[in-house]
């Protein structure tokens, strides 16, 4: 399968099951466009027939000829022999966890997933109790898994930050004992970082989400306070001091969320670049599509030409010797994640799970609160593993949608949250989601090739 | 070539037969909590 786009002047093929990316002139292009396998004589007579009246007939034989080659090193139109890989899917040991620290938040954001913080199971803190039963939960399902994750998420988890850094202590203990190592991460609305807090971070977690919408006005409109005040004022200043302060080899992420009230989102970027954050990600609100700030259907070509706009904003601040990270535009065309991997995705219910302050674990933050979705707990020590089997099995040739979209090596088959909301099923693509993924991979590729290129010259 | 250039190492297939070590990070712990990239993750096989 290859998949070929235009963009800012490059005509790109993918060779979706190599992972090859190669830029055609347009003669090429076209060709492509024209052909399928066999890539036989009468194909070739058949499409020189068809573009003679455009390009020699010379021309063309020598393009067809360099698609052959390059179709016999195995690099165009191969094979997707991945399916015998999908069928050994099976249960992984967990090692990854979003702890629910805080079902409780001091913002009253819009567009919440959480329904303002508590999930729609009342307002709660975790106990230390809990937080140490899923770590020893961790340590014992982890199985030879080194690297074990742990995101405090909420709510908000600096509400129940003295929490927090007992759990860090209580992990850290165990390290050695288990022969793993935890990475922490944590992901806040900053309103009540103080100087110890951001020292604790830096120092603790390998990553940190930083949430932030961009511009201020449009920051306010989402992300109030229980009064209706906006949060920008009193959170732009305390991020600028963690980042200042954060060691450059841990990862940071200022994260905004744009709505259909903030389609020019591309200034939000900038907006934060400007700013002082070199690392960002702004994505699409997720949430019921009938409220006012839903992105819908008919937004989709505002939102794609902001992608692009995106493209070259970013291109200009590198030309400039500049650099801003944006999320959704990394890729690495050489060595990303291995094949396996990207047959998977998340991993959610089966190698990541979240759980509650009450100690319920579902296969992702996204989940909870959803009682068929409901795992097990950790206080009468249950897990249902047919519920983690059935997501063991949500690989992209298990997807309908996923296994013939030539995007499906680099969003693994999309969010299944997402599809469960949205289709009713966690194997059934979100469509809306499907064309924002495969739009931002466009530009991703992109910026690749042109630094790729800039390289070379 | 004169139509075409190649501008990566084309190498998806062979990570299949090595790969699936686990030790990467699970892609929702990094930015985004709320939709899936995976290619963007970094593989973290022991060498
Ligand atoms: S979720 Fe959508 S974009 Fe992703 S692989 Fe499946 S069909 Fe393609
Ligand atoms: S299902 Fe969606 S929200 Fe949940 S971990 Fe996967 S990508 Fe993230």
């Amino acid at each position: 399968m290859i998949h070929c786009f235009r963009l800012k002047g490059f005509n790109i093929v993918l060779d979706v099951h190599t992972g090859g990316v190669h830029i055609v002139d347009d003669i090429t292009y076209e060709m492509l466009e024209n052909i399928s396998l066999p890539l036989d004589d009468d194909c070739k007579k058949g499409v020189i027939e068809k573009l003679k009246g455009k390009y020699t007939i010379d021309e063309l034989e020598e393009c067809f000829d360099e698609i052959v080659e390059l179709y016999n090193d195995g690099i165009l139109f191969s094979e997707d022999d991945y399916e015998k890989f999908a069928d050994y899917a099976v249960a992984s040991p967990v090692k990854a966890m979003c702890l629910h620290i805080a079902h409780d938040c001091n913002l009253r954001c819009k567009y919440c997933f959480a329904s303002t913080g508590d999930f729609g199971e009342g307002r709660k803190l975790m106990d230390l109790d809990i937080g140490k039963a899923a770590i020893d939960f961790l340590l014992e399902k982890s199985g030879d898994r080194k690297n074990l994750e742990l995101d405090f998420f909420g709510g908000e988890p600096l509400m129940n930050f003295d929490v927090v850094k007992e759990i860090v202590k209580y992990a850290r203990s165990k390290e050695k004992e288990f022969g793993k190592t935890f990475r922490f991460t944590i992901t806040t609305n900053g309103l009540l970082l103080t100087d110890d807090k951001i020292d604790f971070i830096n120092k603790e977690m390998s990553n940190v989400v930083l949430s932030i919408d961009g511009r201020k006005e449009v920051n306010d409109r989402m992300r109030v306070r229980v009064d209706g005040s906006g949060s920008y004022d009193s959170i732009i200043d305390k991020y600028k001091v963690l980042v200042s302060k954060r060691d450059k080899s841990k990862d940071y992420y200022v994260r905004g969320t744009y709505t259909k009230y903030n389609l020019d989102f591309s200034n939000d970027v900038i907006h934060l670049y400007e700013c002082g954050f070199d690392q960002v990600s702004v994505e699409p609100v997720m949430g019921d599509e009938k409220e006012s700030f839903a992105i819908t259907e008919g937004d989709l070509d505002k939102i794609c030409n902001e992608y692009d706009i995106l493209v070259d904003k970013l291109t200009e601040i590198r030309e400039k010797g500049g650099f801003c990270n944006f999320f959704h535009f990394m890729l690495d065309l050489n060595q990303g994640p291995c094949a396996i991997k990207r047959l998977r995705g998340c991993g959610s219910g089966n190698e990541y799970v979240a759980v509650t302050p009450d100690g319920d674990i579902y296969p992702c933050h996204q989940f909870v609160g959803i009682e068929k979705f409901k795992m097990g707990n950790l206080h009468n020590k249950t897990f249902n593993m047919d519920i983690k089997n059935m997501f063991a099995k949500t690989h992209i040739y298990a997807k309908d949608d996923c296994k013939d979209c030539w995007a499906k090596f680099y969003c693994s088959g999309g969010c299944n949250a997402n599809n469960y909301l949205y289709e009713g099923d966690i194997l059934k693509a979100h469509k809306l989601s499907c064309k924002i993924q495969r739009k931002r991979l466009e530009c991703a590729i992109l910026m690749n090739v042109m630094k790729e290129l800039e390289k070379q010259s | 070539m004169k139509h075409i250039k190649t501008i990566n190492k084309a190498n998806l297939k062979k990570t299949a037969a090595k790969g699936g070590c686990g030790n990467c990070q699970a892609s929702c712990q990094s930015a985004c909590k709320t939709s899936c990239t995976v290619a963007n993750q970094k593989c973290e096989k022991d060498a």
